[in-house]
């Protein structure tokens, strides 16, 4: 099977700091990766050199579009990067309040990426909107409401359906359930899971909770300073850790 | 004002000491220059020198400044507010230009050569060779949605306007219909958005393949712009609600015109009104006729 995303060589510093070093891996179509690791070991930097936020010093990122060719992303014009940001691909943030407009109803919310593609009937608009607001679990009468009427899951469920609403094929989470209590996050998670099968989505997630891509990932990456220290299956990486820093990683989880 | 009709003032009320048009000639040619480049590519914002003006800004410096400089001795000049000859704004524009150039001033749309105005476009159609010269208080019609003026620009460039449109999906979801009355934003040409400063929303059809040359002034915010003659311009919208433009189920109380813009006068304490054409020279044309 072809590759959907190829991370080659990938580096990037904040002066002397080595935030990311020669990161390389793919992703494959359907296929969930997480990237785990401690606070400051590269994962959220690696994530928004992948998705153009910030500029890389070194490497290559791919993304092979549905047509079959490749594109290098960090060479792409910003016009096209920010067509594919807005199409193909979804960034889902950790602070909903970062992802969504806050002064701007939960259907304009959803309507935006639409808008930016070119969409022009408002009706058809509105169908579409509720239609997603239904698929992340957020009933269809709260659509004229504003995001800071909902709660945190509820907001992090729109941002979710609002980077969903152009059907992409990638999307990059950066700790999409952090700062949801327990009985929330496991909500969210389960929506994540079906969401991602029934739409054959593939996913980055970056996450420092194990408990999340064990639920959520087929493959894994622990970081740590910079570097990749392990990968594999997630259940392989998990239940047989090799590296010193992932045995503590994983030792160092609760389990109740 | 006194007895004098406008288009009567002697030459000598020329006043002397001042260039032509108050501005020097190096001032107005690179006023010209500005306005050069914003004919070349319609709708696109040009920044310029904007100079000191003997009035505060939000006046009508931009307006002026543009006038200042494309105007000649055989102009003959219009100036309006809302629509109106006779307000303050108007007036003062005009006595001004009659004192720096000395130039011929009328009320009649179809006999100006030059018409400087705020907030709206005449309703007698403007024809070919004419200049329509407009005071703009905002230039950037993204500046609502996004502070930064790096980030509007980089949305001009890439032609990025969703954010436009998801204020007009707010608006016709709480209101029911698009709810801008004024400064409707408009698209130039299929690229640009631009603002059409503070018209009524009645007036934005009227900028659509019209003869005549439309330049935009914004003094303090130091930017120019224009709509060649013949150019299209578009009114943002939705397929399924399209844009309309406002309408009275009411006559002008003077000329009985029922096509024109009406504006609503309170004439008393016990709250009595009356409409009336917000264009004076449109209402006394009516009249006569």
């Amino acid at each position: 099977m072809e590759h959907l995303l190829k991370i080659n060589q990938l580096s990037k510093s904040y002066g002397a700091i080595s935030a990311c070093e020669n990161i390389c891996f793919d992703l494959y179509p359907g296929q969930v990766l997480g990237i785990v690791g401690e606070s400051g070991s590269g994962k959220s930097t690696l994530l928004n050199a992948i998705a153009g936020h910030l500029n890389i010093d070194s490497g290559e990122i791919i993304y092979v579009d549905p047509q079959g060719n490749t594109q290098n992303i960090n060479q792409l014009p910003e016009i096209k990067r920010r067509w594919l940001m807005r199409t193909e691909w979804g960034f889902v943030q950790q602070n909903p309040r970062d992802g969504l407009l806050m002064k701007v109803s939960a259907g304009g919310n959803i309507a935006a990426r639409l808008l930016d593609t070119g969409w022009r009937n408002y009706g058809k608009i509105r169908e579409t909107a509720i239609y997603w607001l239904e698929q992340v679990e957020i009933e269809s009468k709260r659509i004229d409401d504003l995001p800071s009427t909902f709660s945190g899951g509820m907001q992090q469920r729109l941002q979710l359906a609002r980077v969903l609403v152009t059907q992409p094929r990638l999307i990059l989470m950066d700790e999409p359930t952090g700062g949801l209590d327990v009985s929330v996050q496991a909500r969210l998670l389960d929506l994540l899971r079906s969401l991602v099968r029934n739409f054959h989505l593939s996913v980055i997630i970056v996450t420092h909770d194990l408990g999340v891509v064990r639920l959520l990932s087929h493959r894994l990456i622990v970081m740590q300073k910079g570097k990749v220290v392990e990968s594999g299956l997630t259940d392989q990486v998990l239940d047989d850790p090799q590296h010193p820093y992932t045995q503590l990683l994983v030792s160092a989880t609760l389990t109740p | 004002m006194n007895q004098n009709s406008p288009n009567d003032f002697p030459e000598s009320s020329v006043e002397p000491g001042f260039n032509f048009a108050y501005l020097d000639e190096q001032t107005k040619r690179s006023i010209r220059r500005s306005i050069l480049k914003a004919i070349a590519i319609p709708g696109h914002q040009i920044p310029f020198s904007s100079r000191e003006m003997p009035m505060s800004y939000g006046w009508g410096t931009g307006g002026i400044q543009l006038t200042a400089a494309v105007i000649g001795q055989k102009d003959v000049l219009k100036v309006i507010d809302q629509g109106a000859d006779d307000t303050s704004n108007a007036v003062n524009i005009r006595r001004f230009f009659r004192k720096v150039c000395g130039v011929a001033t009328t009320e009649k749309t179809s006999a100006a050569t030059l018409i400087q105005t705020r907030h709206r476009i005449p309703e007698t159609p403007l024809k070919e060779g004419q200049i329509i010269v407009y005071q703009v208080p905002i230039p950037e019609p993204l500046q609502w949605l996004q502070p930064s003026t790096k980030e509007t620009k980089k949305m001009h460039a890439l032609e990025d306007y969703g954010a436009m449109y998801v204020k007009l999906y707010e608006d016709i979801t709480k209101y029911g219909h698009i709810a801008t009355a004024y400064d409707y934003p408009v698209m130039v040409s299929d690229r640009y958005l631009m603002s059409p400063s503070p018209i009524p929303r009645f007036d934005n059809p009227k900028m659509n393949m019209n003869p005549a040359l439309q330049l935009f002034g914004a003094g303090r915010e130091k930017r120019i712009y224009a709509v060649p003659p013949y150019t299209k311009v578009t009114s943002l919208d939705f397929a399924d609600y399209p844009f309309t433009v406002q309408r009275w189920d009411k006559a002008c109380e003077f000329c009985g015109s029922q096509t024109s813009y009406l504006d609503e006068v309170v004439i008393d304490d016990a709250g009595a009104r009356m409409w009336i054409c917000a264009d004076t020279d449109y209402c006394h044309q009516q009249q006569e006729n």
